[in-house]
């Protein structure tokens, strides 16, 4: 018995020559069609949508009115010192989509569909993560707009303000590399979310997004709040919209940022190659 | 002859579990392969090594001419896959689904566009074009998952019980489309726990079952090596239990089983049952039943490994099942 080249039976269209490899071109039109799904998903979801648009136009509303007077005495010097906080807190609750989306793929079929299909083996991750970058700046755009709302000014002009997105989404870039390796991990989506708030939540809440560090009395709590990355994030973020410190944050930023893709990337293909 | 597909030693272990345990296979170009068994035999593992979803232990597999561990960018270009493993996003619409696959493909949007219709038209799912893959019935999710498999126009689809949890109907809808499909030169392989649906499709059936290939032929060819009739006895008298098993002992080809009363047993001849009915006579043998049905899954498999599938495996729970133990890689 020898195997012979299958020829495509005649009326079949399948007799295109075939590639022996995708070209990196094929793979980014690949991947930007797979990022085009998601947001398609997105719009027949409208769940997901109030999800992740209700959700920073609430913590922003919260903070200010509810929490702002009693820890800063008035709500509109709290204004100034939260909404740059609430871009951070946000775009890592964000970049857990990646992880739900990549979940549902898994334990639906979805990605052994795409897995059979003739595309670069990266595209679905790519596509993924580049659909999870829209959703950073719709997410971003709203808290902004909120707070320009509410009265918030940055004082160190617009432009302080684009560098701070570019930031955001530098740091959500390699933050996605964790929520990968959660999505992947995890049995199903409902676990991605438990799994997800339980990580997100402690290292939010116990940084200086929603209340200065220097506010914090309890000497160990307040060295972690200090260098806690999403602190050193916000400091950044701060400093590029109000002014101040920015240099030193911004690059202390940048190498957390790296850090966490160092370590995370490689578990993430590791896990990733293993897993399909 | 010309094989699309052809396999040979097959081995894949998932932990403790040995999904696939030497399993040789081929598929003549433009015919139809029925890979039958129950849950857990391997079917969909065998599947996907074949589609380069999984990567054998031991063994070797080419499919179009080209391995599938070191060509398998050629033969994902030649393979449609559709089954419970790889399925439609349900989030988007019936078009949406077919738009993402053309375009992934390559097409242009016009052309995948074009595609999409085409087969939604095909599948006669056009009324439900604009709806979400997730309000459409069972029947629909498969035809949408089919036409998906489609969108490439592959020479080779690959389907993976497509046809488990559908209503009779659906299921010979999909059985319709399939035979469609073989006429237009496709060569398929598909995966079935069903005898009635590989007697239905296939030209040549491979049964595995403990990842091993226990039995290989054409529908009739395996009907007659594992009786395609069982012949049923049940005497009035449970004394003369012992005279209905040697009659029936004697006639059949197999060995009879007893269970509560009722003598079992797979014949090959029909004329098998007037016989035992004289000989009955003859022996003054009262009986309350006598039948001869069809063989099931089931009794196809006693004969063919001395024991039989649990029924409920079967019929009961199709997916999960396999997906705990074929699906337990993760």
């Amino acid at each position: 018995m020898t195997a012979t080249t299958a020829t495509a039976p005649a009326g079949s269209a399948g007799a295109r020559p075939l590639t022996s490899r995708v070209s990196p071109l094929d793979g980014l039109k690949q991947s930007a069609t797979l990022a085009w799904r998601t947001v398609v998903q997105v719009r027949h979801n409208p769940w997901e949508l109030s999800d992740f648009s209700i959700q920073p136009i609430m913590f922003v509303l919260l903070f200010t009115f509810v929490f702002g007077g009693a820890i800063q005495g008035d709500w509109r010097a709290y204004l100034e010192f939260v909404v740059p906080g609430m871009f951070v807190m946000n775009m890592l609750f964000v970049t857990m989509y990646v992880a739900q989306g990549l979940n549902t793929d898994l334990t639906k079929g979805v990605f052994d569909r795409l897995r059979s299909l003739p595309i670069a083996r990266w595209s679905p991750l790519a596509g993924r993560i580049a659909a999870d970058q829209v959703k950073q700046i719709w997410s971003i755009f709203l808290v902004a707009l909120t707070g320009v709302v509410l009265g918030f000014r940055p004082d160190a002009g617009w432009l302080g303000l684009l560098w701070a997105t570019l930031l955001l989404l530098g740091f959500a870039l390699a933050f996605s590399w964790v929520s990968v390796l959660i999505g992947l991990t995890a049995k199903d989506p409902e676990r991605v979310q438990i799994f997800g708030f339980t990580f997100l939540f402690p290292i939010t809440f116990v940084s200086n997004v929603f209340v200065p560090a220097e506010s914090i009395q309890i000497g160990w709590l307040r060295w972690f709040i200090e260098h806690n990355p999403v602190s050193v994030l916000s400091d950044a973020v701060r400093g590029m919209i109000h002014g101040g410190p920015v240099m030193t944050p911004t690059i202390t930023s940048l190498i957390w940022a790296a850090v966490i893709t160092l370590i995370f990337a490689p578990l993430s293909v590791r896990t990733f190659k293993r897993k399909v | 002859m010309d094989h699309a597909i052809w396999a040979e030693g097959l081995v894949k272990h998932f932990g403790e579990t040995k999904a696939l345990n030497g399993v040789d296979l081929s598929v003549r170009t433009g015919t139809v392969l029925g890979l039958l068994g129950p849950n857990g035999a391997g079917k969909t593992t065998a599947v996907r090594i074949l589609a380069t979803l999984l990567r054998p232990d031991a063994g070797r597999a080419v499919v179009g001419g080209f391995d599938v561990q070191r060509e398998a960018h050629q033969v994902r270009q030649l393979v449609g896959l559709t089954g419970q493993y790889a399925s439609v996003d349900e989030q988007l619409t019936g078009t949406e689904n077919l738009l993402l696959i053309g375009r992934l493909l390559g097409m242009s949007r016009s052309a995948a566009r074009a595609r999409a219709k085409q087969l939604l038209n095909q599948f006669e799912l056009s009324d439900a074009a604009g709806r979400a893959a997730k309000t459409y019935s069972g029947g629909m999710r498969r035809r949408l998952d089919l036409a998906a498999s489609l969108v490439g126009e592959p020479p080779l689809l690959y389907l993976d019980e497509p046809t488990t949890g559908l209503d009779p109907r659906a299921r010979n809808e999909l059985w319709e489309l399939i035979r469609g499909l073989v006429a237009g030169g496709t060569t398929v392989l598909l995966t079935t726990q069903y005898l009635e649906e590989a007697d239905e499709l296939a030209d040549e059936i491979v049964v595995i079952d403990h990842g091993k290939v226990i039995a290989t032929g054409t529908p009739d060819e395996l009907k007659a090596k594992t009786g395609a009739q069982t012949l049923a006895v049940r005497p009035a008298d449970p004394a003369e239990l012992q005279v209905v098993v040697s009659v029936v002992g004697e006639l059949a080809a197999a060995t009879p089983d007893v269970q509560g009363g009722l003598v079992t047993a797979q014949i090959g001849d029909p004329q098998v049952l007037p016989a035992v009915v004289r000989r009955l006579d003859d022996a003054g043998v009262v009986v309350t039943e006598l039948a001869l049905r069809t063989s099931s899954l089931n009794e196809v498999f006693l004969s063919l490994t001395g024991r039989g599938v649990e029924e409920e495996d079967v019929q009961d729970e199709p997916a999960d099942q396999a997906v705990q133990t074929e699906g337990s890689r993760a």
